[in-house]
């Protein structure tokens, strides 16, 4: 019902000719970004106007597939089996950048806890189950910790959250690689499921012993505690948006034109070792030259201006070098 | 012979001229026909419903057949699919919640529509439709943060000292789980079987309890023996209204049942139902067999529901047998 008022509305006031409308749908995650900087351009630009459904990623990509929108968004880089679906050539431009961060709940701990890569695979492989296990002790010297059994809990629904999540254990531990693996939702070996970064943050609120993961947006604008992770290079760190684009600029020195490089334990002294980019997923053929033309003028402001305000929000912004590979790919749109 | 047919031409057929104009001014014709429409579209549309449904997932019909419905295994990485833990978690929760919510939905009409008093009695109903119209996330956030506490402090350790011998009260009680996302179940669906089954019981004539009076009986009794038996056709059919409302729930089951999908007799243990992981993995699924999985997943549901409500006919024409209401 809604749905028909509001598109009775927009027939109603119809933009006049010259007006470009530009429809695309995808990740939730970095719905609030999206929607300020279209906002913005469209206060810039006042032709132009996009019309932004944060449906999910899957359902962003599978709406781009069917060709409803003019682009997509994903907060999961699409691998050459998934772009193989597609009867048309897809190019991935990194808008923000994001952070996963693990939070916990043991009554009498109060401090930061640090995480060992090691120790928190195991956790949620569900091998260490005890918190004064050495794994997790020997990382927190001075630290009390209770010889309780550990609460794992994760996100039930589908999220780039658990993409990045899984996509980190993967790396640091070969044991979850091969048996759980990467992606929005996994084969969980042990805990709970809670829907959504509220339901994460609820259940381990609630759950005595228990640990979580949030994302860092998530976490600060709720000023939630949360836990030191160590980086590959063996230096514990605490999640902050300079912390994440070091991650990425590090990782962007082995990106060439692709940039779909994963950017979890990303070496480097002050990198978080868990985020990653998310992606607008932009057909590279465009055969509409005046949506073409709307659509590469507002990625180049994206990529300038738009970073300006990314930090307003708590996303952290795309590291110089990245910026540069995306302002070589944006000319290959056609 | 002549009489007659002279007759005959005099005797307008219906569907011809004037008579079927008069006939669809009175307005008969026309009535039967958008009704007919009407009728039909519900048939179309739930045939549209389940070829969609089977169109869409053919992938996974094909790649796992019947064993879909047996295997435990739901690994999006690995592609490997199984629906056997939701329809397990789904009948699980649905059956507590009716457990819990029949014997309170059917005592709560008795009172209301016996013995309470006409004006509290309306009062109370007013209250329970309201009920029934509260949205399901309000009653996910009431088990969120009211029973999912008390589960995990008050009633879990309660049942493990009482029943705790049990394999259903044994295992560490986290405070989500099947128990837990059923006594949500039972506190959405009861007003449905309370609004439902004091309707039909105020439909039980009165001289059918005048007659039990007569003849002896106690108020009980004749609540009991005779008003009860009367009204049983309609309050099977609330206690399948409730049923179908379990099963197909979705948003406060999600919020309450630990999203883990494994077979555990423990009711303590985290599960999970069909509803809620279509709701919780459509969104973010990519890849053609997992997409196509869940939506067969959607088809599980539907021939649940298609068997529970067969269930439903043949229990009603089974006690019309037994004699009773007619």
């Amino acid at each position: 019902m809604l749905l028909l008022l509001g598109l009775a509305l927009t027939a109603y006031a119809q933009p006049p000719d010259s007006t470009v409308l530009l429809n695309a749908a995808g990740a939730t995650f970095p719905y609030p970004i999206y929607s300020k900087w279209f906002s913005d351009y469209h206060q810039a630009h006042p032709n132009v106007q996009i019309n932004y459904q944060s449906i999910g990623s899957g359902g962003g990509i599978q709406q781009l597939k069917a060709g409803t929108v003019d682009f997509g968004a994903s907060d999961m880089p699409l691998n050459d089996q998934l772009l193989g679906q597609f009867n048309f050539k897809i190019i991935q431009f990194p808008t923000v950048l994001g952070a996963v961060v693990p939070t916990y709940n043991i009554p009498g701990v109060s401090g930061e806890l640090k995480f060992t890569a090691k120790a928190l695979s195991d956790i949620y492989l569900g091998k260490v189950t005890k918190w004064n296990d050495s794994e997790i002790a020997s990382a927190n010297p001075g630290v009390k910790l209770p010889g309780n059994d550990i609460v794992v809990i994760h996100r039930s629904d589908g999220s780039g959250t658990t993409f990045v999540w899984t996509d980190y254990l993967s790396k640091v531990n070969p044991e979850w690689k091969s048996k759980v693996g990467s992606n929005t939702s996994v084969n969980w070996p042990v805990g709970l499921g809670g829907k959504g970064n509220e339901g994460v943050s609820g259940l381990v609120k609630q759950t005595p012993n228990s640990i979580g993961y949030v994302e860092l947006i998530y976490a600060m604008q709720n000023h939630m505690g949360f836990g030191l992770v160590q980086n590959a290079d063996g230096k514990f760190i605490k999640a902050s948006l300079t912390s994440v684009t070091e991650a990425a600029a590090g990782a962007a020195a082995k990106m060439k034109s692709d940039v779909r490089i994963s950017i979890t334990d990303a070496t480097g002294a002050d990198t978080y070792p868990i985020c990653s980019f998310t992606y607008l997923l932009i057909p590279q053929t465009i055969s509409d030259g005046t949506k073409r033309e709307a659509i590469k003028a507002f990625l180049d402001w994206m990529l300038t201006t738009g970073q300006g305000s990314v930090e307003s929000l708590n996303y952290a912004r795309l590291p110089k070098a990245v910026v540069g590979i995306e302002m070589k790919n944006l000319a290959e749109i056609k | 012979m002549s009489v007659d047919a002279t007759a005959m031409e005099r005797a307008p057929s219906p569907w011809t001229g004037r008579a079927l104009l008069r006939r669809l001014a009175i307005g008969d014709e026309v009535a039967h026909l958008v009704t007919l429409i009407f009728a039909f579209t519900v048939i179309l549309l739930t045939s549209l419903l389940v070829y969609q449904l089977f169109l869409n997932s053919a992938a996974s019909r094909h790649a796992f057949g019947w064993h879909f419905w047996l295997s435990r295994t739901w690994d999006p990485v690995f592609e490997h699919f199984g629906a056997a833990p939701f329809i397990y978690g789904t009948l699980v929760t649905s059956a507590i919640s009716l457990l819990i919510a029949v014997p309170l939905g059917l005592a709560a009409a008795v009172f209301l529509s016996e013995l309470a008093p006409r004006s509290i009695s309306d009062t109370i109903s007013f209250l329970i439709d309201l009920l029934a119209a509260v949205p399901s996330v309000i009653f996910g956030l009431l088990g969120i943060f009211i029973v999912v506490p008390m589960m995990r402090t008050m009633i879990g350790p309660a049942l493990k000292d009482t029943l705790g011998f049990l394999p259903l009260f044994q295992g560490p009680n986290y405070g989500v789980g099947f128990l837990t996302a059923g006594i949500v179940l039972a506190i959405m669906v009861v007003p449905y079987i309370i609004s439902v089954s004091r309707e039909v019981l105020l439909t039980v004539p009165r001289d059918q309890r005048e007659a039990a009076l007569a003849l002896g009986a106690t108020r009980w009794e004749s609540t009991w023996k005779v008003v009860v038996p009367w009204a049983r056709t309609g309050i099977t059919g609330s206690v399948f209204l409730a049923l179908a409302r379990a099963v197909g729930e979705t948003m406060a089951v999600t919020m309450v049942i630990g999203n883990d999908p494994k077979i555990a007799t423990s009711l303590f243990a985290p599960g999970y139902t069909i509803a809620a992981v279509i709701a919780n993995e459509f969104t973010e699924a990519t890849g053609k067999l997992y997409l196509s999985s869940l939506i067969e997943l959607g088809l599980v549901l539907f021939m649940i529901t298609l068997i529970l409500n067969g269930c439903a006919r043949l229990l009603i024409i089974a006690t019309e047998r037994g004699g009773g209401h007619p």
